[in-house]
């Protein structure tokens, strides 16, 4: 279980541009729920995946991990539990390192990276098995340079990066906001697929409606640092793409714009 | 002619050690470090102060390469942890060098005379002693070169690649990210450290100005290395690196042998790498190259 409780937090504090996004927000994520995050620009849905993996230092406030309080503890550390795909699909892999590499890598993770061989050949099968859930033939490349796969592939390979060692809590950064709407559709179906599977705790920031309604187990939608909509089950299942277009404009029209 | 071409090689097989350093530095971490500046004579400063205290010649090579590693340390600290920009990092702690390797030698220059070398391991009477130099140089630059692919084979080495490529991927992976900056740092500086103190050793002098332009030089090396041999697919980039030092050194002593000043040498430099720059289009710091690393 994850907890955000009582969290402030200012940017820019102290200077004309100050703004105030959070004040005394919380948010309880449950074991096994993957919880689609929505809301417009400045709502504070990414600063939410930023205070969870620690990449933002709340002003005040607890992030606490099944019972373990995080709050203070440094976004490497916490990586150990926590793993994240990005908005960038380059952000999850590493350019100059072939697919091989990228996986044997990934795979050493919660282990030491010391002068062991780098590439774990044993493990090959076991990795090509886990690329051909992507079915899009990465399983007979494994000498590519991940560099010179197209954005689509590159996301897909970080998502199958990020969760090869199962993580507690898997952040999803708009992680198909960057792709083209076919390949967005396909890395938005393997994450379903592998999250289902892994049975993972999943927070996903998109601002693709169609994904919020379609995938997941809760939706929430944020607005200038509140939740104003936070369902799941019955309730969840019976809203359509227009009933939150419809929450959205009333949000705005509350902002007069 | 033959003292010329294997003079070129002496001196490529010497640089090329430092220049594998800057490849690890610049072309993996992408950290444009110029602690080198004050590394090379490092390393010169602690193999001739204690050449000439009689210490086991070798051992002073590991000595040189281990202050190296140390001012490695210091800038990887002043940028991780003091949180000061990288090129200011490295001027620091080369500026600081400066009198440290005054302080080392106890003088801005020193000559070693009769002191053993490690090129003296070689026997006065055995039939390749003319050559002991370059052969001396070749099996420690072949090793160097073997020790550093086999590292950049490790998981280690896999995550010195990726820091450079990608810092927040390392950070998913649960390491310190600046932890490992500091390692790659460390090494590039211990391999500019040995190679100073092998440039001591062969030219049988230490000279504290020996360090001006090495970051220059070496970038110079690892991009002609990168470059021109990027199709051969089959040669390791640091193979080309050693080979761009020794092609470096050759278009140096063909400019200064055409009339120029021994002291044009740095101009000379400076517009080799413009040009060598240009040839290759004029790359941003992290394109190609490390591609096939």
């Amino acid at each position: 279980m994850l907890e955000l409780k009582k969290i402030y937090k200012k940017f820019n504090a102290g200077t004309i541009d100050e703004k105030i996004l959070f004040e005394d927000f919380n948010l309880t994520i449950n074991k096994g729920e993957f919880v689609a995050i929505v809301g417009s620009n400045g709502s504070g849905k990414t600063t939410t995946l930023n205070i969870v993996s620690g990449d933002v230092v709340p002003d005040a406030g607890r992030v606490i991990l099944d019972g373990n309080d995080i709050t203070k503890q440094k976004s490497y550390k916490r990586a150990a539990k926590i793993a994240r795909v990005f908005q960038n699909p380059s952000m999850g892999t590493c350019p100059s390192m072939t697919i091989m590499e990228n996986m044997s890598i990934a795979d050493n993770k919660g282990h030491r990276y010391g002068l062991a061989r780098g590439l774990n050949t044993k493990r090959r099968e076991f990795y090509q098995s886990q690329l051909e859930l992507l079915g899009m033939g990465l399983e007979n490349r494994l000498q590519t340079l991940a560099g010179t796969l197209s954005g689509g592939q590159r996301q897909a390979l970080a998502l199958i990066m990020a969760t090869l060692k199962t993580p507690t809590i898997l952040l999803l950064d708009e992680h198909t906001a960057a792709l083209d709407p076919k390949s967005s559709d396909i890395v938005m179906m393997l994450t379903d697929k592998i999250v289902r599977e892994k049975q993972i705790t999943t927070l996903m920031v998109t601002h693709n409606l169609r994904h919020a309604v379609e995938y997941g187990t809760r939706t929430v939608m944020m607005h200038e640092g509140k939740t104003v909509l936070d369902i799941n089950g019955e309730e969840r299942k019976n809203k359509t793409i227009d009933d939150y277009l419809k929450i959205f404009n009333e949000i705005s029209i509350e902002c007069g714009n | 002619m033959s003292g010329i071409l294997i003079g070129i090689i002496e001196q490529g097989l010497i640089y090329s050690i430092m220049a594998l350093g800057i490849y690890i530095s610049y072309k993996i971490l992408d950290f444009p470090d110029l602690t080198v500046d004050g590394t090379f004579p490092l390393g010169a400063a602690v193999s001739a102060a204690l050449v000439l205290k009689g210490v086991n010649p070798w051992l002073c090579l590991v000595a040189a390469t281990l202050a190296g590693v140390l001012a490695g340390c210091i800038t990887g600290f002043l940028h991780i942890n003091l949180k000061i920009k990288d090129l200011l990092s490295g001027i620091l702690v080369m500026t600081g060098l400066y009198s440290i390797n005054y302080r080392i030698v106890g003088a801005p220059n020193e000559f070693l005379m009769n002191e053993p070398t490690i090129f003296d391991s070689i026997p006065q009477n055995s039939v390749v002693f003319e050559y002991k130099y370059l052969i001396i140089l070749f099996i420690i630059v072949v090793a160097v070169k073997i020790l550093l692919d086999l590292y950049l084979k490790t998981k280690s080495g896999f995550l010195l690649k990726s820091v450079g490529d990608n810092q927040g991927l390392v950070i998913t992976l649960a390491q310190n990210p600046g932890k490992v900056k500091i390692i790659g740092l460390a090494i590039a500086n211990g391999l500019v450290g040995l190679s100073g103190a092998l440039y001591c050793q062969r030219s049988m002098q230490f000279d504290i100005s020996s360090g001006t332009g090495t970051m220059v030089m070496g970038l110079a090396a690892v991009i002609i290395g990168t470059t021109v041999f990027k199709k051969m697919k089959f040669m390791k980039v640091t193979t080309g690196v050693v080979l761009g030092m020794i092609i470096y050194k050759a278009c140096i002593t063909i400019a200064i042998s055409s009339g120029l000043q021994s002291s044009d040498t740095k101009l000379v430099v400076t517009v080799l790498f413009l040009v060598t720059l240009m040839l290759n289009s004029l790359p941003g710091r992290k394109k190609g190259g490390c591609a096939n690393a």
